[in-house]
Parts: C-alpha cells; structure tokens; sequence
C-alpha cells in the first residue's frame, strides 16, 4: 500500500493482500475480548450473554455501593502510588548512578537490577512468602508495597536510563560553569529535561503494581485485597456481571496511562525534533 | 644541569594533576556508585535475599534433626548395612517419649511420610503405645513389638537419610528420582513420579504458544513495519491497549467469549455450524488461547523493531539483480529478521514458562503449568521442600534462556551501533 511500486507482480499483491488479511484477523483476535466484555457490563440482565436485554448502569452501581470492591480499588491505589513512589526515588537514583559508573561489573549490576522482570512472579512471591512471614510483613500494606516496588523499579531505571542515554551532559556542565551547585543543575537543568522519562517510568511503576495478582495473592490479607486480587475470586467463584463493570473501570485506567505515555512520547520526539 | 631541573620541575607538577585527576574520577565513580547502593540494597532485602532463601529451602532438612536429635546422632555411625544397634533403639524411644510431651511428633511425621510413604502410621502409632522408657537392653524388642516397621532396614535408613542438615530429596523428587535404601539413585514410585510430565506439558504448552505468536506475529509486524509511519501508528494502538490491559480483564473476557453459552459458542450455533455448544474453555485449547493473546505483543514488538531497522533498498536490490519476490523474501529479507524472531520468541517461551494465572483461571486439572504446583504446595499441602525445589528448577530453566536471550540481544545493539 505504501510502497506501491515495489508491488509489480500480481504474486507480491497476493502476498501483500495475504498480509493485511491475517493481520486484520489478529488485530480482531487482539480487540475482542476487550470489545466483548464491554457492553456486557453495561447489561441490565444478570446473564453474560448476548443479546443484551438492555442498558443499566446496575452494575456500576453495584461496584459502587459494595464495600469489598471499593476497598480493593483503594488498597490498589494506595500499595499502587506508594511503590510507585517507592521505585521512581530508588530507580533515578540508579539510573543516575549507572549512567556515570564505568566499570566491568556493569552489565552483571544491571542484569541484577532487571532480573525481577523476568523471574517468574510464583518464584519471587513464594520467596517473599517465607522471607517476609516471619518478620510480620505478610498481610501487611509495607510488605504488598515493597515487593511491588521491586517489580515496578527496573521499569523505571530503564525509563529512566534510556533518557538520561540521550540527554547531553553538557548542559549538565554548562549549569556546573555558569556557578550552579549539583544540585541546583539536577533541579533547574536535568530534572526538567528528563522530567518526560521520569514520567514514563513512574506510569511503567505503577501500572506494574496496579496489573499484579500472583505476589498479592501469596502475602496479602483479607484487609489489602487488591482489584485483580478481587477478580481473580470472581472469576474463580462465578463470573457475576459485576466483575464485567470491575474489568472496565480497569481498563479505562489502563487506556488512560497508555494514553498519558503515548503523549509524553510524542513530546519528547517533538522536542528532539526541533532540537536537532 | 638546567634540563634536569627542567624535567623535574615539569615532573613535579605534571604527577599532582594525573594523580588529582585520577582522584576526582575515583570520587566521581565512588559518587555513581553510592547512587546505585540504595537499589542494590533494597533488591537484596525484597528480592535477592527471598530467593536465595526459597533456594536453601529446596536443600535444608531440619525437621528429623529437631524432633529426634539423640536418633539422628546415634545413625551417624551406623552404616546402614544391617539393623542400627541397641543405642539407636534406646535413643529414638528417648526422642520419641521428649516429642510426644513437647507435641512435635507430626513435625517429624509429616517429613518421613514424604520420604516413605506409611511413615506417619509408624511414627504416630509407636508415639501412642510407647508407655515408658524401655529398660536397659530392650528398646529394641520393645519398639519393634509395638510396630514391626522399626525391624525393618528401610524405615531406619529413612531416617538417617533424612537427618540433615542439608538432602537433596526435594530436588530429586522435582525430577522424579529418589534414593533406595542402599543410597543410589533411582527413578522414583511411579505414584510419585509426576513432576517429569509437568515439566514436559509446560515446556509443550509454552512452545506452542510461542509458535503460535510467531505465525500471528510475523505478518502484523511485517504490516506494521512497511505501513508508513501515521497508519502504522494507529493500527499499533490494537497491539498496545491489550497489552496495557489488565492479564485478569484478559483472563475474565475469554472465559466470557468461550464458556459454553458464551459469544463464539452462541455465534457458532447461530450461523449453523455447529449443534451443541464446544467445549472451548477449561481446557488446553482455552489456555493456548488466552496465553497466546496475553505474549502475542512480546513478540509483535521485537520483531516490529527488528524489521523497521531494515533497509528497503536490500530487497530492491535483490530484485533489480533479478531474484523473485519469494528468493528475495526468504534470503535476503527473512534472515534479517531472524535475530528478532529469536528475541521475540525467547521472550515469550520464557513469558510463558512462568505462567500462573491464566491456566489456573482458564485451563483444567490437566491444563496446570509448574508455577500452578509450586503455589500448591507453599499454600496449600505447606510442603515447602518441594516447593521450594520445583521453584529452584523452574529458576534455573529461566536464568539460562535468560542469559541467551541477554547475548541476542546484546549482539542486536552492538551490530545496530554499527550500523550507525
């Protein structure tokens, strides 16, 4: 389509054509599930199933007015900003050290630094699960908030990292030689230009917390019942239309934080943009 | 004379700047390195300290060494060829009398039943019928009154074997192998033999989902990658809200597309195509299903890139030296791709190694992954030996596709460094 011309031959127009088929297909394969449950949760019949006998807003209402669910959106939030928090204060500092640190251990130190990301979460929560249960922080906020930052923070040292890779120290020199103190030129000339990084990052963190089940369901308590904590029981009981609403109220927070991050990209390429 | 002076003169200023340079550079890495100390710290209290922990768990063995010490100490001289002696009988009367009042007994009980099955029987039963300590002489004959299993070899070499303070049972029994009673290693009882054919099925269900990633990736991202930049852009938006989405609104939606009077069923039914609703879901088609949508962006996004960074002239070149369309796509622009179809696919192989979630919501009994019996035994049965050694296993299998995941992709920057 694009590239017309190098579609000479009546092959590579069935090829192409090919293409766009199977890739509508799995564009479909992707979209439905989100698409399906939507309305559904918009039904004012208890069954999931369509057609819709018509539109309420029962179920809204009825995540609204139950006390479990509102406390598992809260505990979300909470443990959620907290590690955010948590992460963005130890993964800058990280980024910043690594980006000025030479050394041959490097590449072990950051494959340690990223190593939380790929253990399989069963591993990491069955550890937390023995290391912490005898120093009380099972069941506890402080126990949920620390494992989801070590989750959330190699997120944002490579958020973090990646800005910092393309930011020109320069600048950091220029401030330095102008009589500004390091931390005068981290705040006035590196904090603002970094500040997109470090906004990607903190939603990589929190999304990182808000998405995790497996560490939740090991350590916490009925009291820090997190919102996929909550839905992994409904789904696991029976499916009630209810978790319908819970699963789009999800999903509408995680569109607004693809949303915010899509945005902070396109700055930041704008800003490249014009700066080169 | 004034030469020599001259170089000493220069020497005496020039070694204070090296030096003062040297040092400034070692303050300034001291300083990166204190910034990164925090982080180091803190992964080793919440991350690395919990899994070496979980690690020593699948070694340790502290039950039968607690609950009967004088037992395991008297066994430590015992060959194991024939019967232990009068001393081992009195010492595990001892022990056994000191557990009962302390309440221990079940401690002791629940880890020798792993190793032999019916040990729980001997131990409780002999706890309950032991009356006093045995005269002088007798605590063999009395113990083996009261249950003829303690004039057995085997119970004994149960116990020795599993006196601590560190076994390598429960690593052994992660793979299906156990030790006799002569202390070689044998394949395990085939009702305890499980852990292989877990192994097996999750390998199997992660290589299929890998593939079935690749088949579906490829032609997205080839479309994506040869779009211009504002379509390709918008059509990235159907790869990235699903994997932005919350794994459970994944996991529930399917389970509400494929139940049995669910969206596909009910449309299915309604065209014609089929009579009874398919059994779609609770089984390994539905988990193949729903993994397969969860890592399909893990490998759409790797390939995407690797593809991007190739150039359009190669294949124009390839035609204007007069290969087909096909010869040029499979020699000129598929090898190309071939470090990010690595990539991609060792990404979600080792994805979906650890999987958890979505078999345990949308698979059946026969449908669970490792991660599934790991969490089984830590919450469940609390047999944290094996779970800790299943874990160890499993860790092992990630760490080292890790590391070669690391070296692919390492090898892509360092040739796209040269590229530049």
């Amino acid at each position: 389509m694009s590239d017309n011309s190098s579609l000479r031959t009546p092959s590579q127009r069935i090829a192409w054509a090919a293409t766009v088929v199977v890739s509508t297909l799995v564009f479909i394969f992707l979209m439905a599930p989100i698409l399906a449950i939507m309305p559904l949760s918009f039904s004012s019949g208890s069954y999931l199933t369509y057609p819709l006998p018509g539109f309420s807003l029962r179920w809204y209402d009825d995540f609204i007015s139950s006390p479990r669910w509102m406390n598992s959106l809260k505990n979300s939030m909470i443990i959620g900003i907290a590690s955010t928090l948590l992460s963005m204060v130890l993964g800058t500092t990280a980024a910043l050290g690594l980006a000025q640190w030479k050394s041959r251990f490097k590449p072990l130190v950051l494959a340690f630094v990223l190593s939380p990301v790929v253990v399989p979460g069963v591993i990491t929560a069955v550890g937390l699960y023995f290391f912490f249960a005898p120093i009380g922080l099972t069941g506890s906020y402080l126990g949920l908030i620390l494992a989801h930052t070590a989750l959330a923070t190699p997120f944002v040292v490579i958020t973090v990292g990646a800005t910092l890779q393309s930011f020109d120290t320069n600048l950091a020199r220029a401030a330095a030689s102008l009589g500004a103190s390091p931390l005068q030129a981290f705040r006035r000339v590196i904090l603002p230009l970094i500040l997109p990084g470090l906004a990607s990052g903190a939603l990589f963190a929190f999304a990182t917390s808000f998405d995790e089940v497996v560490i939740v369901l090991f350590m916490a308590g009925p009291e820090q019942r997190t919102l996929p904590r909550e839905m992994f029981s409904g789904i696991r009981e029976n499916i009630s239309p209810t978790i319908t609403a819970a699963a789009v109220i999800l999903t509408t927070i995680s569109v607004i934080l693809l949303a915010t991050l899509e945005a902070l990209r396109r700055r930041n390429e704008r800003l490249k943009g014009s700066g080169g | 004379m004034t030469n020599a002076l001259l170089t000493g003169a220069n020497a005496s200023t020039e070694v204070p700047l090296k030096r003062r340079l040297r040092r400034a550079e070692r303050t300034r890495q001291a300083k990166a390195l204190a910034l990164v100390l925090p982080l180091l710290l803190f992964l080793l209290f919440t991350f690395a300290g919990p899994i070496a922990g979980m690690l020593w768990r699948s070694v340790e063995d502290w039950e039968v060494r607690q609950v009967l010490p004088q037992t395991v100490a008297a066994l430590a001289s015992w060959d194991g060829k024939d019967l232990p002696d009068e001393k081992a009988y009195a010492a595990l009367a001892s022990d056994i009398l000191a557990a009962r009042a302390a309440g221990t007994i079940a401690i002791a009980a629940k880890r020798l039943n792993y190793a032999l099955n019916g040990f729980r029987t001997i131990l409780t039963s002999t706890a309950r019928n032991l009356k006093a300590v045995p005269e002088p002489g007798t605590a063999k004959e009395t113990l083996g009154k009261i249950n003829p299993a303690w004039r057995e070899r085997a119970t004994w070499t149960t116990i020795k074997d599993a006196g601590g303070p560190i076994t390598g049972f429960y690593l052994l029994a992660a793979l299906d192998l156990t030790r006799n009673a002569d202390g070689a290693i044998v394949a395990a009882p085939p009702d305890q033999a499980i852990y292989r054919d877990i192994f097996l099925r999750t390998f199997l269900i992660s290589l299929g989902v890998t593939v079935l990633c690749l088949i579906l990736g490829f032609p997205v991202a080839y479309l994506l990658a040869t779009l211009p930049p504002g379509k390709s852009n918008l059509l990235m938006i159907f790869v990235l809200l699903p994997f932005w989405t919350s794994l459970l609104v994944r996991t529930c939606a399917w389970i509400v597309l494929l139940q049995s009077k669910g969206v596909v069923n009910d449309s299915l039914l309604w065209l014609g195509f089929i009579d009874a609703p398919l059994r779609l879901i609770y089984n390994r088609f539905g988990v193949c299903v729903a993994m397969t949508h969860v890592l399909l962006p893990f490998m759409i996004l790797p390939l995407y890139s690797s593809m991007k960074a190739i150039s359009p002239a190669y294949m124009r070149a390839a035609a204007s030296l007069g290969a087909p369309p096909l010869t040029a796509f499979l020699r000129i622009y598929l090898p190309q791709t071939l470090p990010g179809i690595g990539a991609g696919s060792l990404l979600v192989f080792i994805l979906a190694l650890g999987y958890y979630i979505t078999p345990a919501l949308v698979g059946g009994a026969a449908d669970q992954m490792i991660s599934y019996f790991i969490a089984l035994y830590t919450t469940e049965t609390a047999n944290w030996g094996l779970a800790s050694a299943l874990g160890a296993v499993l860790l092992l299998a990630t760490v080292l596709l890790a590391l070669v995941y690391g070296k692919l992709v390492q090898g892509q920057q360092v040739t796209g460094g040269m590229k530049n």
